[in-house]
């Protein structure tokens, strides 16, 4: 008994390294008071220990904690790209302007973001739908309280309200279709209410009902998470109000635990297991429950108004969460495949989009704290006041809409080949269409940057040496990834295992 | 007073058949009230109270069940006592993002708190 617990407790220990981080943040918030550059570094060092603890987990394939929490090396990649962005943002945020104005401490803020990085890699391991609800709202609780960090900001304020609303709502939501899915199975294991559920469908048309209702209230928690439509609608006033670091965490780590959690509660609980005859690596729905067709719909719909409604926008965070909300989409046309090729493709796609959204974010607050605006029209002349800059935020933008040679080309490439290979062909063409729209406006910006002149008064944009390796650390792997990205889709083809699946 | 005896006696006489239907209807009941409280209601602690009923249906469902399943499997129970001190964490931040928001803007409706642009 006590050897299982140590052993599940040694699988646990990137967790266990992020939670003393949380607590290390707090102390030395007390401790250091005139030192805030000390809290930052502890924290950082805290991110990168839990990183290599993580990167000893490669290859484990066990469930922990009487089967509360898969280790496998699905969860693991997933958790890498939270802690990869986690440390991102922690530099980030040591450079932010917004948030280290005088007289602000920072200590909450670090400990808040170790409890949503928690809370995030805790979404991407649960196998239970109980600690699956809890990995939920413990990072939601604290990235409600984050968005409103700025609290002197009445933006922010409002920011924190309507995400704490909507979420507080789409989680209750969640809540009741568990609570359902526990009534027609018997039990809160994913595994075990995949076991129990042939026999529930055969209970007749009103189990099936039940459990399609269930279904769709659960996907409604996770179309929150990863802000997909139609639940949606917190995200561009939480992006736009929130802090820029804050936003840029949400829109990666968020969207990365949110497709994890979700991506295992579908994989394991609503396919056939008993099916027959099916090419290797894929799999089956269960008879009489067509899950994938309301993904399919949520995947246009992400992508179609998410691209449309940003054409429209004149704020550039607002513009960067309705094109997420459009990455969304995309990758959820990764999971309507039902094969191991599509969840593949997601990964590399969550690799990617890892470097060039929070590259995009990382430009915009930069630029932000330099002009005081985040409108479009103050992005004249960008390009003459700070070259390096605003060719950074291009190839970011570039490798959003996923033209080559970047990044994005690759993770596009891979979802679409997956959509042909499975047959979903009209699906493929959809997305690309809806990369046609995205390209139409990202180049207003380039033409904002490039084409038009800067007023005479401004002045020019110097970065510091920090700034520009933390750009350069962005920047090279968005192109680099481009060009030579066989190790990525090597480390996402090996990473599609789940525990408890074949 | 006759009445409400004769009440009491129909209702002491019905009690030991409730059975795990009457516990749906009731969380079903309570859960639409939660919706009707989020949909309707502009106060953003009235939102919170129709959240707040959506989780209590939802705990209302995993103790029936638990109580009515063949096994008598307690996940249920258990489920249950996380919801509420997840609820009760919810609300304290809830409730502290709201006074900050009254501060702010000097009123709670949802509708009014609206400085971001569509």
């Amino acid at each position: 008994m006590s050897d299982r617990m140590l052993n599940d407790l040694s699988l646990f220990a990137p967790e266990t390294a992020i939670t003393l981080t949380l607590i290390a943040a707090i102390l030395a918030d007390l401790i250091f008071r005139r030192k805030p550059i000390l809290v930052s570094a502890i924290v950082l060092a805290g991110f990168i220990v839990t990183g290599l603890l993580l990167l000893r987990q490669a290859g484990v394939n066990a469930s922990i904690f009487s089967g509360m929490v898969a280790v496998d090396s699905f969860a693991v990649f997933f958790k890498t790209i939270v802690i990869l962005a986690g440390i991102l943002v922690v530099v980030f945020s040591m450079e932010s302007g917004e948030l280290n104005s005088p007289g602000r401490k920072l200590g909450e803020y670090y400990a808040l973001l170790c409890a949503a990085a928690l809370g995030m890699m805790l979404m991407a391991g649960a196998s239970n739908l109980l600690m699956m609800y809890i990995a939920i709202e413990l990072s939601s609780l604290s990235s409600y309280l984050l968005s409103g960090y700025t609290r002197e900001a009445p933006d922010s304020s409002e920011a924190s309200l309507k995400y704490l609303i909507y979420g507080a709502v789409s989680s209750g939501l969640m809540l009741y279709g568990i609570s359902l899915l526990y009534g027609l199975s018997g039990s809160l294991d994913l595994a075990t209410i995949n076991r129990a559920l042939p026999q529930v469908l055969a209970g007749g048309s009103a189990a099936s009902f039940t459990l399609l209702i269930a279904g769709v209230l659960a996907l409604a928690g996770f179309g929150y998470k990863i802000s997909a439509v139609p639940f949606h609608f917190w995200t561009p006033d939480v992006y736009e109000g929130a802090p820029i670091t804050i936003t840029a965490f949400l829109s990666v780590a968020s969207k990365a635990g949110g497709f994890a959690m979700m991506i295992r509660f579908f994989k394991v609980t609503f396919i056939d297991a008993g099916a027959a005859a099916l090419p290797a690596g894929t799999w089956a729905t269960l008879q009489g429950f067509h899950w994938v067709d309301l993904v399919a719909i949520l995947a246009v719909l992400s992508m179609t108004i998410g691209n449309l409604v940003a054409v429209w926008q004149n704020n550039l965070k607002r513009l960067l969460a309705y094109s997420s909300i459009a990455h969304a989409g995309y990758m959820l046309t990764g999971v309507v495949v039902l094969s191991n090729e599509g969840l593949a493709a997601i990964m590399v796609y969550f690799g990617v989009y890892l470097f060039m959204n929070l590259g995009a974010f990382y430009c915009v607050m930069l630029i932000a704290d330099k002009t005081g605006s985040e409108d479009i029209d103050e992005y004249r002349g960008i390009g003459a006041r700070s070259p390096f800059l605003a060719v950074a935020l291009a190839v970011f933008l570039v490798s959003l809409t996923g033209l080559p040679p970047t990044a994005g080309f690759v993770g596009k490439l891979y979802i679409f080949a997956a959509l042909i290979n499975g047959g979903w062909t009209w699906l493929a063409i959809v997305a690309a269409l809806n990369s046609v729209i995205a390209l139409y406006y990202y180049v207003r910006i380039f033409r904002n940057m490039f084409l038009r002149a800067a007023e005479p008064s401004s002045a020019r944009i110097t970065l510091s040496g920090v700034q520009n390796a933390a750009l350069l650390v962005l920047l090279v792997p968005t192109l680099l990834l481009g060009i030579y990205f066989s190790p990525l889709v090597q480390l996402a083809q090996a990473s599609v295992r789940l525990f408890g699946t074949p | 007073m006759g009445s409400l005896e004769s009440f009491w006696n129909e209702f002491s006489g019905w009690l030991p058949h409730v059975q795990l239907a009457h516990f749906l209807i009731v969380s079903a009941i309570l859960f639409a009230l939660g919706i009707y409280a989020i949909a309707t209601r502009r106060n953003a602690i009235m939102v919170l109270m129709g959240v707040e009923l959506v989780l209590n249906a939802a705990n209302i469902n995993f103790i029936a069940f638990s109580r009515y399943s063949a096994d008598m499997n307690f996940d249920g129970q258990v489920a249950a006592i996380f919801v509420i001190i997840l609820a009760a964490a919810e609300a304290a931040i809830g409730l502290a993002i709201v006074l900050n928001i009254y501060h702010r803007f000097q009123t709670v409706n949802v509708d009014e708190v609206s400085s971001l642009k569509e």
